[in-house]
């Protein structure tokens, strides 16, 4: 039997004083603790951290070589699958990507522009590198969405995709465009829902389950974890296959042991 | 200090297995030139991909690398590696029966298939499952029960070499050893402890 995975991310930005930071989280007083990724990826690594997932938010071109060779030390302290996003947008990013050490990489906004390019990648490298990070955010239009969903108080909405860093809507139904990735060769999704991102009032789990039922692919649901039990709803409820957190581990407001003890406690089955 | 060669084929992600390579304690060197196997205390076969194309990459080295191993040199393969050390596989037969491996141990590598099973489980077996140790061997000495992580769509059953299992739908070879050869259908390089316990018992046994 698989475990459950719980999966800790690394939102990394390359500016200031010329160093890369993790973000994550407006707790200044802790960003200086939280900034390093490669002492941060150590950590996880030891704490059991199931998978790691380090996304470069600076996303520029200019410091493109300099990310990677952030990713290549970050890669070089973890013995656990490490998957790599953030500005992905050819061929030969994918593959400079995988070389500086990453076992996965993440696109986002250069599928959705190109959705040819998740084919052309998964062919290329193989579907299991293959990442598909779709932004979404709920749209209570409800004539323009094509898959309809009832929230928490029953109401319907659709999900819109959104790219740019969640900056601009598309148009694209997110179930849809979950599913046609799926036959363009997409090997999991990360889901990260814009209405819970950064809230740490859980996981947007209507959305999450939606997507769960109607593919096949593994899920990661992201966005929105605060507490133990928002992981837990995560994986019951939205029947995510794995769960991504930031803030809290950054700011150890819960250790990945306690809280892989506390899940599978609840009969979730972890491995610990 | 041990030297361990990683053959370089062209294929994968070869920094984590040399630097868990380095950890274990070894002196590691990735080289696709195989007038390096003979000189090796150890050999490290990685993979990720298809079973054609990793066979149609490993041709030109697979002279070398059979001397080696016929002269005792110990041989681990990972992943498709493993499945690549072998009989022949079912991945490819499409294009005409099932392609042979280097055929250094028995097995037939086969494709998950769920269509009868009660529930129907994904493909690609993607995550972490439990080692259970079926039989003593140094190579997986101190990691009975515990997780380490598969990436693959394509198994061999249970045989004679299987030192350890793990169970997706069916019960299949997680670690096959025989004599100096050895195969693990997960990545002990992204396994964490159990994967770095598993590269030290490598390391230490060539």
């Amino acid at each position: 039997m698989l475990t459950k995975r719980i999966i800790p991310c690394l939102d990394v930005k390359y500016g200031d004083g010329n160093r890369a930071l993790v973000v994550k989280g407006i707790e200044f007083v802790s960003l200086r603790e939280a900034g390093d990724p490669v002492e941060l990826a150590k950590r996880y690594d030891q704490e059991g951290a199931d998978e790691l997932i380090f996304l470069d938010i600076t996303a520029s071109h200019e410091h493109r070589k300099t990310m990677l060779d952030i990713v290549k030390d970050t890669a070089d302290q973890v013995f656990i699958p490490f998957c790599v996003g953030g500005g992905v947008r050819t061929l030969n990013d994918v593959i400079e990507t995988l070389r500086s050490g990453a076992d996965k990489i993440a696109i986002n906004t250069a599928a959705v522009k190109n959705p040819h390019f998740i084919t052309h990648a998964a062919e290329t490298v193989g579907s299991q590198c293959i990442v598909l990070a779709i932004d979404c955010r709920r749209n209570t239009d409800v004539e323009k969405g094509q898959h309809l969903v009832p929230l928490e108080d029953g109401t319907l909405a659709w999900y819109e995709v959104v790219i740019y860093g969640g900056r601009t809507p598309t148009g694209i139904d997110a179930i849809e465009w979950a599913i046609q990735s799926e036959r363009l060769g997409a090997g999991e999704i990360m889901l990260t829902s814009m209405n819970r991102d950064g809230t740490k009032d859980g996981y947007d789990i209507p959305i999450t389950k939606a997507i769960s039922e109607a593919i096949d692919l593994p899920i990661i649901a992201s966005g929105g974890a605060g507490t133990a039990e928002h992981i837990y709803d995560g994986f019951v409820y939205g029947k995510a296959d794995a769960c991504l957190a930031a803030s809290i581990f950054h700011f150890k407001e819960i250790s990945i042991a306690s809280l892989k003890q506390y899940l599978q406690a609840r009969g979730i089955l972890m491995r610990i | 200090m041990k030297r361990i060669v990683v053959i370089d084929y062209g294929l994968g992600n070869l920094r984590s297995a040399m630097r868990g390579l380095e950890r274990a304690g070894a002196q590691v060197k990735v080289t696709s030139d195989s007038s390096q196997f003979s000189r090796a205390d150890g050999l490290v076969l990685p993979g990720v991909g298809a079973f054609k194309s990793g066979m149609q990459n490993v041709q030109n080295k697979k002279g070398a690398l059979l001397q080696a191993v016929n002269e005792g040199t110990p041989v681990l393969g990972i992943c498709l590696g493993m499945q690549m050390l072998l009989t022949a596989s079912d991945e490819g037969e499409r294009q005409g029966g099932p392609v042979e491996g280097l055929q250094l141990l028995q097995g037939h590598v086969k494709r998950f298939n769920f269509d009868i099973t009660p529930e129907k489980l994904k493909i690609p077996h993607m995550g972490w499952n439990r080692l259970e140790v079926v039989k003593e061997n140094a190579l997986v000495k101190g990691v009975d029960g515990g997780y380490a992580y598969f990436v693959h769509s394509y198994y061999v059953e249970p045989g004679e070499h299987t030192v350890a299992t793990s169970s997706y739908g069916t019960s299949f070879a997680a670690v096959i050893a025989s004599g100096s050869v050895f195969g693990t259908q997960f990545h002990p390089e992204k396994s964490s402890t159990v994967g770095l316990q598993i590269l030290k018992n490598f390391v230490e046994l060539c």
